[in-house]
C-alpha cells in the first residue's frame, strides 16, 4: 500500500445522503475476478444522466468526494472502495460511513474522513460556486481546506498510522502468530470444524426449467 | 464482571489486546465462502506466497451469481460462469470444503451454516456478505467483512477490530396475528434509520423475541445491517438448543453436554449496561412496508405514502422527494392501493422452510392475480427438498407462482432473474435501493404473509384483507416451528 500523508485533487460535491453501494457499483460489477478496472462501474446508474456530477467536465477528474451522510451502506462489497480508487479518488468525505466501507476504505488505502455536516455544507458551497476547486486532505493535520474553507476530519488513530505508514494488515498479524497457535490449543472441542464434511444424505436435485 | 453477551463472545476471542489504540486480534471459528467476494482474496494469498490457515474452519458455496433455472446446463452468463469456476478452482487448490450447484447442501451461504449445525452459539462467524449477521440469531457475534478482511481471515483465521458498542432493542409483549418477525425488525429500522446502529452490535431481547422460532430469529438478525450495525445478536435458549440438537456439525456426546452448559452462560448479566437502549412494544406492530428507497423508509401498509412537504428535516425531505419520484408514488396516497408487478419470495431473509410454510397456508388452493408473477425460490437446495417432500412445491404451482432452485435470485439480481425498468416489486428480501434487483426497479421489502396476500390481490395487502378461515394457522409464536403442512415428513432444515 502507498504511503499517504497528504492529497490535493479536485473535490466533487455529491449532494445525497444514504448512498449505499449497491449505487457505488451495481451488483451486475461484481462478477470479475479481478481487483483492478472497475472505474467504469462507479455509480453505473447515475453516469448516464448528463446532469450528474461526474459528467460536469469541471468535475471529471475528480479525487476527493464530499459526500451527504450515511455514505456505503449495505452490501460488504470491497468493489465500492475498489471502484472510487480505480477512478481516481483518494479520499471520500461524509458526516457518517457504514462501518464496513469504512473498514473496507482503510484496508485499501482511500481515506474515509468524517466531517461535521455543516462543515460538509461549507465544502459543498466552495465546491459548487467555483467547480474545480481543488481541495487539500493533510492526514497528518486531519484537515481539508478549499479555498478559505478548512475543515477538520476524523479518523481513527490505528486506521491513520497504517495509511501513513502504508502498512499492510496481513503482516501485522503474522507478527502474532504464536499468540495465534497459543489460542487454537485451546479451542474447545465442541466448537465445529467444517472437515471432515458432514451432511445429510446426498440427494439428486433436479433442476427447475422455465415455464413455458 | 458483569458484560452484555457480545462482550463475553468477544472476549472469548481474544487472541491479543490491542494496546495504544491498536486493535484488539480476535480468533475466527467460522469462515463462509461464496463466490463474489473470494476471488482477490485468493488471488491475494497467491500473489504473497500463503495457505489457507484453517481450512477445516472454511467453507463455500455458491449463491449470488447461480441460475435458478436449468442449473444442470452451463450457466450463459460467461462472467458468471467464471466467477464460480474461480471459487471452484480455489476451493480444490486450497483445500476448502465446497457446495456447488447441483450439491444437495448448495444455496444462500447463511442458510447453509446454520443448517449444517456449523453455526452455533458463542462462535464468531464471518463471510464477505453483510448479512452475516443472520447468524446471531444463535448467539453468535457474526458480521459481514470486506475482501481484504476476507484474505486477511484465510491467511490468519483472525481479524484485528476495534471493539463495538452495544444498543439493546427490547421487544415486549406480543405479535398481533398477520404481524411476523419482518415487521418487527423493518420497525426497528424505521425506528432507529439506515445509520442508527452504526457502530454497534444489536442484541434483540423481551418477550416477543423469546417466542420467535429460530427462523424468525434469523430473520430480525439478518437486517440488523440494514440498520448500519456490524451485527445482531439474540441470546441463546432452549429454542436454540433444539434446533441445533442432531444437526449434521452439532456436538454430539459429552461434547454437547458441554457446549450447552457453556452455552447457558451466553446472556447479558442483570447488572450489565449498554451503551444505548431502544424498546418497542410488540402490541404496536401491524404488517410494515418500505415505500422508498433505503430500509429505513418504511411504514404500516395501512399508511399512506409520505407527503415530503410534511417533512422538517431537510436531508430527510431531499431523499424522501427522490425516492418517490424514483419509486413513482402519489404523496398521500394509500399504500395499500400500490399495484404489484412481481411478488419474490425467497433470500437470506425469509427464504427458509418455515417462510415457505407460512405462504403456502395462505396461498392453498388459490390463484395468484392475473396482473403479476410470483417467484418462489428457496435459500438452499435442502430446503427446496423439504418443502417439495411437503408437498409446497405443487401448491405454489397451483397457485400459478414459479417454483425455482436454491440461491440469492432476485434479491440481488446478479442472475437473471431481475426486474425490468420500472417493474415493481413486492419482495421478502432485505433491500429496496434504486435498482437493487434489476436497473430502475422499483422495490417494497415486506414480510412473507404480505408477499402471499398481495400475490393473491395484486395490490400491497395483508391477511386482514383476505377471507382467511379464522383457525389456519399461519405463524408460530411460542418458539416452535411451524408444523410442516404433512405431518408425516420429518423436519431436516
Amino acid at each position: 500500500m502507498e504511503k499517504f500523508t497528504t492529497h490535493t485533487g479536485v473535490g466533487v460535491p455529491l449532494r445525497r445522503s444514504n448512498v449505499d453501494t449497491d449505487q457505488i457499483i451495481p451488483a451486475v460489477y461484481l462478477k470479475r475476478v479481478t481487483r483492478t478496472g472497475f472505474e467504469d462501474a462507479l455509480f453505473a446508474a447515475w453516469r448516464g444522466d448528463p446532469a450528474f456530477v461526474l459528467n460536469q467536465p469541471a468535475y471529471t477528474s475528480g479525487s476527493v468526494l464530499v459526500a451527504g451522510p450515511d455514505f456505503g451502506t449495505g452490501s460488504s462489497r470491497e468493489h465500492a472502495v475498489w471502484a472510487l480508487k480505480d477512478y481516481g479518488f483518494k479520499v471520500v468525505l461524509a458526516s457518517r460511513f457504514a462501518d464496513i466501507f469504512r473498514g473496507n476504505s482503510g484496508k485499501q488505502g482511500l481515506v474515509a474522513g468524517i466531517v461535521a455536516q455543516e462543515d460538509i455544507e461549507l465544502l459543498w458551497k466552495v465546491l459548487e460556486t467555483k467547480p474545480g476547486t481543488e481541495v487539500t486532505v493533510d492526514l497528518v493535520e486531519r484537515t481539508a481546506t478549499a479555498d478559505d474553507v478548512v475543515v477538520r476530519f476524523q479518523i481513527d488513530d490505528y486506521t491513520r498510522w497504517r495509511l501513513m505508514e502504508g502498512l499492510d494488515d496481513i503482516g501485522l498479524t503474522l507478527q502474532h502468530e504464536e499468540d495465534i497457535t497459543a489460542f487454537e490449543q485451546t479451542r474447545a472441542s465442541w466448537r465445529p470444524r467444517t472437515l471432515p464434511a458432514k451432511h445429510l444424505p446426498t440427494v439428486e436435485i433436479e433442476a427447475a426449467r422455465p415455464s413455458a | 464482571m458483569a458484560g452484555t453477551l457480545a462482550e463475553k463472545v468477544w472476549d472469548a476471542h481474544l487472541v491479543r489486546r490491542g494496546t495504544d489504540g491498536s486493535p484488539d486480534l480476535l480468533y475466527i471459528d467460522l469462515h463462509l465462502i461464496h463466490e463474489v467476494t473470494s476471488p482477490q482474496a485468493f488471488e491475494g494469498l497467491r500473489l504473497a506466497g500463503r495457505q489457507v490457515r484453517r481450512p477445516d474452519l472454511t467453507i463455500a458455496t455458491e449463491d449470488h451469481n447461480t441460475p435458478t433455472l436449468d442449473i444442470d446446463l452451463p450457466i450463459a452468463d460467461l462472467t458468471s460462469r467464471t466467477q464460480i469456476d474461480t471459487l471452484r478452482n480455489n476451493a480444490k487448490e486450497f483445500g476448502v470444503r465446497i457446495h456447488s450447484l447441483g450439491d444437495a447442501d448448495q444455496g444462500i451461504v447463511h442458510q447453509v451454516g446454520p443448517q449444517l449445525g456449523l453455526t452455533m452459539p458463542g462462535l464468531t462467524v464471518v463471510c464477505g456478505d453483510s448479512h452475516t449477521s443472520t447468524h446471531g440469531a444463535f448467539g453468535a457475534l457474526a458480521f459481514g467483512i470486506g475482501t481484504s478482511e476476507v484474505e486477511h481471515v484465510l491467511a490468519t483465521q483472525t481479524l484485528p477490530l476495534a471493539p463495538f458498542k452495544t444498543m439493546a432493542i427490547t421487544v415486549n409483549g406480543e405479535l398481533p396475528p398477520g404481524a411476523t418477525s419482518k415487521d418487527i425488525i423493518l420497525a426497528i429500522i424505521a425506528k432507529i434509520g439506515t445509520g442508527g446502529g452504526q457502530g454497534y452490535v444489536l442484541e434483540y431481547r423481551g418477550e416477543a423475541i423469546r417466542k420467535l422460532t429460530m427462523e424468525a430469529r434469523m430473520t430480525v438478525c439478518n437486517m440488523s445491517i440494514e440498520a448500519g450495525a456490524r451485527a445482531g445478536m439474540i441470546a441463546p435458549d432452549e429454542t436454540t438448543f433444539e434446533y441445533l440438537k442432531g444437526r449434521p456439525h452439532a456436538p454430539e456426546g459429552a461434547d454437547w453436554d458441554a457446549a450447552v452448559e457453556y452455552w447457558k452462560t451466553l446472556k447479558t448479566d442483570d447488572d450489565a449496561t449498554f451503551d444505548e437502549e431502544v424498546v418497542l412494544e410488540a402490541a404496536d406492530l401491524e404488517p410494515f412496508i418500505t415505500w422508498g428507497t433505503n430500509p429505513g423508509q418504511g411504514l404500516p401498509l395501512s399508511a399512506n405514502v409520505p407527503v415530503p412537504a410534511e417533512i422538517a428535516d431537510e436531508n430527510e425531505r431531499v431523499a424522501a422527494e427522490r425516492a418517490i419520484e424514483y419509486m413513482g408514488l402519489t404523496p398521500g396516497a394509500p399504500l395499500r392501493h400500490i399495484a404489484i408487478d412481481t411478488v419474490f419470495i425467497g433470500s437470506c431473509t425469509n427464504g427458509r422452510i418455515e417462510d415457505l410454510r407460512s405462504v403456502a397456508k395462505v396461498v392453498q388452493g388459490k390463484k395468484k392475480a392475473d396482473s403479476l408473477r410470483v417467484l418462489v425460490v428457496p435459500a438452499s437446495a435442502r430446503v427446496r427438498l423439504q418443502a417439495e417432500a411437503e408437498g409446497l412445491d405443487q401448491i405454489f404451482l397451483d397457485f400459478g407462482a414459479e417454483w425455482r432452485n436454491a440461491g440469492c435470485s432476485m434479491c440481488l439480481g446478479m442472475n437473471p432473474d431481475q426486474l425490468a425498468p420500472g417493474e415493481r416489486s413486492a419482495s421478502t428480501s432485505n433491500r429496496n435501493f434504486e435498482g437493487r434487483q434489476g436497473k430502475g426497479g422499483r422495490t417494497h421489502l415486506v414480510s412473507p404473509l404480505v408477499a402471499a396476500a398481495t400475490a393473491i390481490r395484486g395490490t400491497l395487502s395483508s391477511l386482514a384483507d383476505l377471507d382467511l378461515p379464522a383457525d389456519v394457522d399461519i405463524t408460530s409464536f411460542d418458539g416452535t416451528p411451524l408444523a410442516p403442512l404433512d405431518p408425516r415428513v420429518p423436519l431436516q432444515v
